[in-house]
């Protein structure tokens, strides 16, 4: 009987601190605070890159205050994309990319497809060594790809090394696995019902792919074609093992090993070119940032 | 009328594949099917992913001119390095650091958003976000100009401060800082994402519940919020290790290993090793010690993740 009278003046006494709503004016205040200041250290770089973009040579090299642009000029865009050099870079990391995409897309939704509906033997193996396959990095494979490669150009005699198009048998290594796996999570979560009833009306195991799996499943195949897109956009590693010559770079290798020259730093160029470079992803991401965190988040949570 | 003739088929189909012989061709066909579905996915995770790992082994027991079999003589020879203890270090140094403080500034900048109400909240999620979507190797440069050593554009603030001028990339201790720093600022938007989507999937009810009983903030989010959560932690944080041990995009960039090799990790140092000296042998053993750590940290992901599977 005493316990429970000291039990509750415990709580009772609490409430004297102040209501509810005003606990959480004050935590919302907090948080503004709190967030604002972490939007200045998140948001530093890209809005540095753009403040540099924008200076002359001569501004940078002049050290004045460099949070602030005193005489804004485009001459560092103009420079860039008029280069044939530049737009080389562009057009092979745009074209590397959209046929890794392609490619991801014709072996992961049939395979996925496989994997999600049809049982048979190994299947669940498949899956999990698919997930497996996921997690093991770029860095611990470059050293023997690229012996491979050297190999496979002195048997066949087909030059491999240093061409960019090597990239597109590479790139799906790192996309597939991912997209594969998220989208047997998506074409696992559609009803049975659903490709039953297809395939009672006559429907093909391609028909119930194309004209039933597919369009219900649209949102995860976006999340997984941004992610293919973004995987491919970025990659550092590969690209800088496997091609040299100026003509067969992509952009993020383009970028860091053309416009550093020696101790020579154009930093107006440099930055201006990491923002063109970063462009693209960051685009696609403001008009389709839903599927890009739906995508983001399925790999963990969806299996 | 319709469910009837359904159900009729699925139960004659069942039981027909035990018994019946045309059926069961019916079945072969569905497998020939899913075989030829997945062969391509099959041939590349064969040919472009597991044939190097195994042959990354067999390299890596071969001599610098690839010529003559040396058993482990690389990795004697490595262990004999002081050069690779460091790396050893520096790259766990490294990874546990930057892990941590991801999955800590996540969680608090998780928990700031999850606080602000509706639809501010998708453009305060958005902003946040932004460091991983730009491609490292891109927004690293940024931060390379930001740590120059006559321009930065830190020093310049920090003078304001009576501080400084801070040797960001040219100091041992902080280049380690500057290259954890950035590791941090590219990989705790993805830890925020993670932990919004779980917070969202805490029922408020047991925060109503814990409020009326008189739990304050840190009850609530010891009882309540971080078991809820435990699984998600526990993938994300497992599977950041993994990105984070193997990264090579920002030590390259920043600092290239250097100064004196204290910022070398495994991936960016089998490269210089491999690569850049063309000791391919060696370079390939020094990438297989990231091996045992990826492995322990695959296991338990996907431990976690069946788990999740069997879940819902």
């Amino acid at each position: 009987m005493s316990t429970l009278a000291i039990d509750k003046s415990g709580p009772s006494r609490k409430v004297k601190y102040g209501s509810m709503s005003r606990d959480r004016a004050w935590a919302l205040r907090w948080s503004y605070f709190f967030l604002v200041l972490f939007a200045i250290f998140f948001l530093t770089p890209p809005v540095y890159m753009l403040i540099t973009s924008l200076k002359s040579s001569a501004e940078i090299s002049a050290a004045t205050n460099p949070w602030w642009v005193f005489h804004p000029t485009l001459s560092n865009y103009v420079e860039l994309l008029t280069s044939n050099q530049f737009l080389r870079f562009f057009w092979n990391s745009s074209i590397v990319s959209i046929v890794v995409v392609i490619v991801t897309m014709l072996i992961s939704i049939p395979a996925a497809f496989a994997l999600a509906r049809m049982k048979f033997w190994g299947s669940a193996t498949l899956a999990t060594g698919v997930f497996l396959t996921y997690l093991i990095p770029d860095s611990l494979l470059f050293i023997p790809l690229f012996k491979m490669l050297g190999v496979v150009q002195d048997y066949t005699g087909i030059t491999l090394l240093n061409r960019w198009y090597v990239l597109l048998f590479i790139y799906p290594t790192l996309t597939v696995p991912f997209c594969t796996w998220i989208m047997i999570g998506y074409f696992a979560s559609i009803p049975k019902e659903l490709d039953e009833a297809a395939l009672i009306d006559g429907a093909s195991w391609l028909q119930t792919l194309t004209r039933i799996f597919i369009p219900v499943a649209l949102p995860g195949l976006i999340a997984a074609t941004i992610f293919a897109f973004t995987v491919s956009w970025a990659q550092f590693l590969y690209p800088l093992v496997f091609t040299t010559s100026i003509d067969q770079l992509v952009l993020p290798v383009g970028i860091t090993t053309t416009l550093i020259k020696g101790d020579v730093f154009n930093w107006g160029q440099i930055m201006t070119g990491a923002l063109l470079g970063a462009a693209p992803p960051l685009i696609i991401y403001a008009f389709l940032m839903d599927y890009y965190i739906a995508g983001l988040t399925a790999g963990a949570t969806k299996g | 009328m319709a469910d009837v003739v359904v159900e009729r088929g699925r139960v004659a189909r069942a039981t027909g594949a035990r018994k019946g012989k045309s059926l069961r061709n019916a079945l072969g066909r569905k497998s020939t099917v899913a075989f030829f579905l997945t062969l391509p996915l099959i041939l590349l995770i064969a040919l472009l992913v597991l044939y190097p790992a195994f042959y990354s082994l067999y390299l890596a027991t071969l001599n610098k001119a690839m010529t003559k079999f040396v058993g482990l003589g690389n990795f004697t020879f490595l262990f004999k390095r002081e050069t690779f203890w460091m790396v050893v270090q520096q790259s766990c140094i490294f990874a546990i650091t930057a892990v941590i403080f991801k999955a800590l500034i996540g969680f608090i900048v998780a928990h700031f958003v999850h606080n602000i109400p509706g639809k501010k909240q998708r453009k305060w999620r958005g902003m946040l976000l932004v460091p991983w979507v730009i491609p490292p190797a891109m927004s690293t440069l940024a931060w390379l100009w930001l740590f120059d050593p006559s321009y930065s554009a830190f020093n310049y603030t920090l003078s304001f401060f009576g501080v400084g001028p801070i040797p960001w990339l040219g100091d041992t201790f902080w280049a380690r800082f500057s290259v954890i720093l950035v590791n941090v600022w590219y990989g705790a938007p993805f830890f925020l994402i993670m932990y919004l989507a779980a917070l969202k999937s805490v029922p408020d009810q047991l925060y109503e519940a814990a409020a009326i009983d008189g739990a304050n903030w840190w009850q609530k989010i010891w009882h309540i919020t971080l078991p809820m959560m435990r699984n998600i932690i526990a993938i994300t944080t497992l599977f950041s290790l993994i990105v984070t041990f193997a990264n090579f995009d920002i030590v390259r960039i920043l600092t290239s290993g250097g100064p004196l090799d204290t910022t070398h990790l495994f991936a960016t140092w089998a490269f210089q090793v491999g690569i850049q000296s063309s000791d391919i042998p060696l370079g390939a053993c020094v990438s297989l010690f990231m091996v045992p750590i990826l492995a322990v940290a695959a296991i338990f992901i996907l431990r976690d993740v069946t788990k999740r599977g069997n879940e819902a």
